[in-house]
């Protein structure tokens, strides 16, 4: 009657390992993607100021992007300390941000430009004077919808 | 003499297709840019020379200061960031009618009737040596006060947060506790 059972140590089959490249790999992925990807390379160092009140900016797209802040170590010595705007991939003056508004509103589809927002990356401890030019040159260029950009705070009391 | 190609091997069709998958699933979530959302007003034409437009009262007016220093100024006391937020929500809902406190008009507003709609204006003025973090959090707790009576009244009236609830009961709301808050021209004057 011991016709099934077999004889001898009985042996664990080894975990296949086939699959692990995939794994690698798509751990691989999902580390190069959520590293933050970029369009532009940020020249400026910026902490965003923290805030509760948020509210998501829903197309991407449509979003165009101010940065303000104080120039990376190895800008320092052609930019100076002082917080600069960056416009795309290069500094800029406060005189260049209607072009690029301009800009932004030809390379998007024209009914889409009512909804366009523009979110302003500002470091917090930049003086408020440079930010202040910035909005009057918006309002120049009627791209009046705009975004401060912060951190979320867990809200007090 | 013609020799079979070998078949392309399908196995791992299903990996790439994950892989792919999951590739788009985290490049569309990720990175949720999130921020105080604000409308700047429109630039006044050039020709406005004369204007009409009456003066605001004092009491409907609350005025919110802030210097080189980071210190607020609020309805001519030293106030903290933390209290203004309690300060703001007193003043834009008046319930006691206080004689200090704005005007209001009475409108007649759906789901609500006639009800009384402040006419107050939160006045924000800040130097241009004011840092924009002190700026930010300014704006924030003035948007949170709002914020703040809007959902209470959502609250009170349809027992749900107001984010959650219609798009006409939602303006309705809107309508009561408008979000006014007018920001000058920076001072250039005082030093740095």
């Amino acid at each position: 009657m011991s016709k099934f059972r077999k004889k001898g140590s009985k042996e664990v089959p080894e975990v296949s390992t086939s699959s692990l490249p995939d794994i690698v790999f798509m751990l691989l992925f999902f580390f190069m993607v959520s590293t933050t990807m970029r369009e532009v390379t940020l020249k400026v160092k910026i902490t965003l100021p923290e805030a509760t009140e948020l509210s998501k900016m829903e197309k991407k797209s449509l979003v165009s992007f101010i940065y303000v802040g104080p120039p990376h170590r190895q800008f320092q010595k052609v930019f100076g300390t002082e917080p600069r705007i960056q416009l795309n991939d290069q500094f800029a003056n406060v005189s260049d941000i209607i072009d690029f508004i301009v800009a932004e509103r030809e390379s998007r589809d024209e009914a889409e430009v009512p909804s366009m927002v523009t979110s302003l990356k500002v470091d917090e401890y930049t003086k408020m004077g440079i930010v202040q030019d910035i909005k009057q040159e918006l309002r120049k260029a009627s791209a009046l919808h705009i975004n401060y950009s912060s951190r979320k705070r867990a809200k007090l009391n | 003499m013609a020799r079979k190609t070998p078949a392309v091997p399908s196995a791992s069709l299903a990996d790439i297709a994950f892989m792919l998958l999951i590739f788009f699933l985290v490049t569309t979530t990720m990175d949720v840019d999130s921020g105080l959302e604000r409308r700047l007003p429109p630039m006044p034409p050039d020709n406005q020379e004369d204007d009409k437009t009456p003066p605001i009262k004092e009491r409907n007016v609350f005025v919110v200061l802030v210097n080189s220093k980071d210190q607020l100024l609020v309805e001519n006391e030293f106030l903290s960031i933390g209290q203004l937020r309690e300060k703001a929500k007193e003043f834009m809902a008046n319930p006691n009618d206080d004689p200090s406190l704005p005007e209001k008009t009475i409108k007649e507003v759906p789901y609500f009737g006639p009800v009384g709609i402040t006419k107050g204006v939160i006045s924000l003025q800040n130097h241009v040596g004011t840092s924009y973090g002190t700026y930010i959090a300014v704006q924030n707790e003035l948007v949170g006060a709002i914020n703040d009576l809007r959902n209470e009244l959502a609250e009170q009236k349809f027992g749900k947060a107001f984010d959650k609830l219609d798009k006409d009961k939602q303006e309705a709301i809107k309508e009561i506790y408008p979000s006014r808050i007018s920001e000058a021209e920076p001072k250039r004057v005082g030093g740095k």
